[in-house]
């Protein structure tokens, strides 16, 4: 019979999902983390107007990401990137009953602040904006509305879960409609994940020091080989294709930014990857998501961008 | 008899449910392991399943497209299938009030969806549970995510679950709906109360 590299691929890459049912460590808050799991197996989609969130909506998007500007666009025309403009946010609350979330630059919790007050449902503390901080993350535990934060590794990760993130995502690279990054993220993360997994006890004061992480995320990481949150793929998803492809490699939901409003029939597109998220195991279904998608985005190649434009590399 | 259980894993948090309904089979409570139900194939035998929270939007979206809605009412309605809504789950199970998302209409009693605002008025309490069954302490750790509230409840069915005086969670014949996550928490006492919960032809 022939091998189906899908139907082996749960258990294999489950190392990257977010524990379930084990008790949270210090620090972290079921409600918050509980949202994130709500949104599991769904697409949180970007969108930048109003018609655009309630074609997301109509698409079955689990949740919206209300910015200015789509990566894509950001990277084209420069310029600082900021939150988006509140009274935006406020419409799109307004026109949508799924849930909203909104990014704030890395550090500024000044802009997570007004985010909150504005009662977003999650904050994403995102690379894709530019940096607000040279040095720190916003201290997440203090705030009552829960954050998502990008990841390229496993150390990067606990750092975030370490300031209170009660989602990952990976950082992939953002409005490339490139999915190595992503891919790259995930299985690395897996990987430090699996070797943690069978680190003796006694060397993992010697690991966290190596991975400059909180030791007790390290040591909930090696004794449960999953992470205390749930983890999602972000950063160059175009197609229904790349999303049951990252569902596959352990993410948990996907985040598309570009790759809808970018391609040249966003209802469509939007529909197509919803369907193949949600059955990711059954390349059937997601051969019939392909037909149903217009063409994708162009896309970059990663040697085309130079290593000072890579969003991945902002992020502490 | 004991039934054969499985939890709609289409979007939303399904694992945590699974997880609960593997322990009440390890503990010889049900007949397989817990099934996840993923297309219209899935639901042949079933005699429980649980559509657990997540958007209900987005659930009700893929059910449509999958073709499923309407053989899970047929089951349902011939009593071969109880079903057990969690949060969007008991969104859908609900009566109809002319909001999105169009609800499957099984439970006589009406959800207001966000009900308690937005995700920063989320939260966690100590609910009052009425199991007859149950004789251990009567609380149960709730907590209620962008959580929906019971607006009417109809004749026929029975509060399980309080939130001081509102219902939180309620009973009808095959059915079980609630607006808050009892699978986050290790207390498995609802689900056992589900998985006990009789269908026609048994």
């Amino acid at each position: 019979m022939q091998r189906n590299p899908m139907q082996d691929s749960p258990k294999q890459h489950d190392g990257a999902r977010g524990a379930d049912d084990t008790p949270l460590p210090h620090g972290l808050d079921e409600v918050k983390i509980g949202l994130a799991r709500m949104l599991k197996g769904g697409v949180i989609m970007d969108v930048t107007t109003v018609e655009q969130a309630k074609i997301a909506e109509d698409a079955g998007a689990c949740a919206v990401m209300a910015l200015e500007r789509v990566p894509s666009d950001i990277r084209k025309e420069g310029g600082v990137a900021r939150m988006a403009s509140i009274d935006m946010i406020a419409r799109i609350q307004q026109a949508v009953t799924i849930p909203v979330m909104a990014k704030a630059r890395i550090g500024h919790f000044v802009e997570a602040q007004v985010l909150e007050t504005l009662g977003v449902d999650f904050i994403d503390e995102s690379e894709v904006l530019t940096p607000a901080d040279p040095e720190n993350h916003i201290d997440k535990r203090a705030f009552k509305v829960p954050f998502v934060c990008g990841a390229t590794c496993l150390n990067e990760a606990l750092r975030r879960i370490g300031e209170g993130a009660a989602m990952l995502r990976t950082k992939g690279e953002a409005g490339t409609g490139n999915i190595i990054e992503a891919v790259r993220h995930l299985r690395l993360i897996q990987k430090t994940i699996r070797e943690l997994s069978v680190t003796p006890t006694a060397e993992l004061m010697h690991r966290a020091k190596e991975l400059q992480a909180p030791f007790h995320l390290v040591e909930f990481v090696a004794k449960h080989g999953k992470l205390p949150v749930p983890n999602f793929a972000a950063g160059g998803i175009a197609t229904p294709a790349d999303a049951a492809l990252v569902m596959a490699l352990g993410a948990e939901a996907v985040f598309v930014g570009s790759g809808i409003f970018k391609s040249d029939d966003p209802a469509k597109t939007a529909a197509a990857i919803v369907k193949a998220t949600a059955q990711w195991r059954d390349p059937a279904v997601i051969a019939q998501a392909c037909r149903e998608t217009g063409s994708a985005m162009r896309g970059l190649s990663m040697e085309s961008i130079p290593e000072g434009e890579r969003l991945a590399t902002r992020g502490w | 008899m004991r039934g054969i259980a499985g939890v709609l894993c289409l979007q939303g948090s399904s694992e945590p449910h699974l997880a609960r309904l593997a322990e009440l089979f390890a503990a010889g409570e049900l007949a397989q392991p817990p099934r996840e139900v993923r297309q219209q194939r899935d639901l042949d035998g079933l005699t429980h399943l649980i559509l657990p929270g997540g958007e209900s939007t987005t659930i009700r979206h893929l059910l449509d497209l999958f073709g499923m809605t309407d053989d899970l009412l047929a089951r349902h309605r011939d009593g071969r299938l109880c079903l057990f809504g969690t949060c969007a789950g008991a969104i859908l199970l609900a009566a109809d009030d002319g909001t999105r998302p169009k609800r499957l209409a099984l439970l006589d009693a009406t959800l207001d969806r966000n009900a308690y605002g937005r995700q920063v008025d989320s939260f966690s309490e100590a609910l009052t549970l009425e199991l007859p069954e149950e004789h251990g302490a009567p609380t149960f750790h709730g907590v209620f995510i962008r959580a929906p509230r019971f607006t009417r409840i109809g004749p026929g069915v029975r509060v399980v679950a309080r939130r001081g005086a509102e219902p939180v969670l309620v009973e009808a014949p095959g059915l079980l709906a609630g607006t808050f996550h009892p699978e986050l928490t290790r207390d498995l006492r609802i689900h056992r109360h589900f998985v006990a919960l009789k269908v026609a032809t048994h």
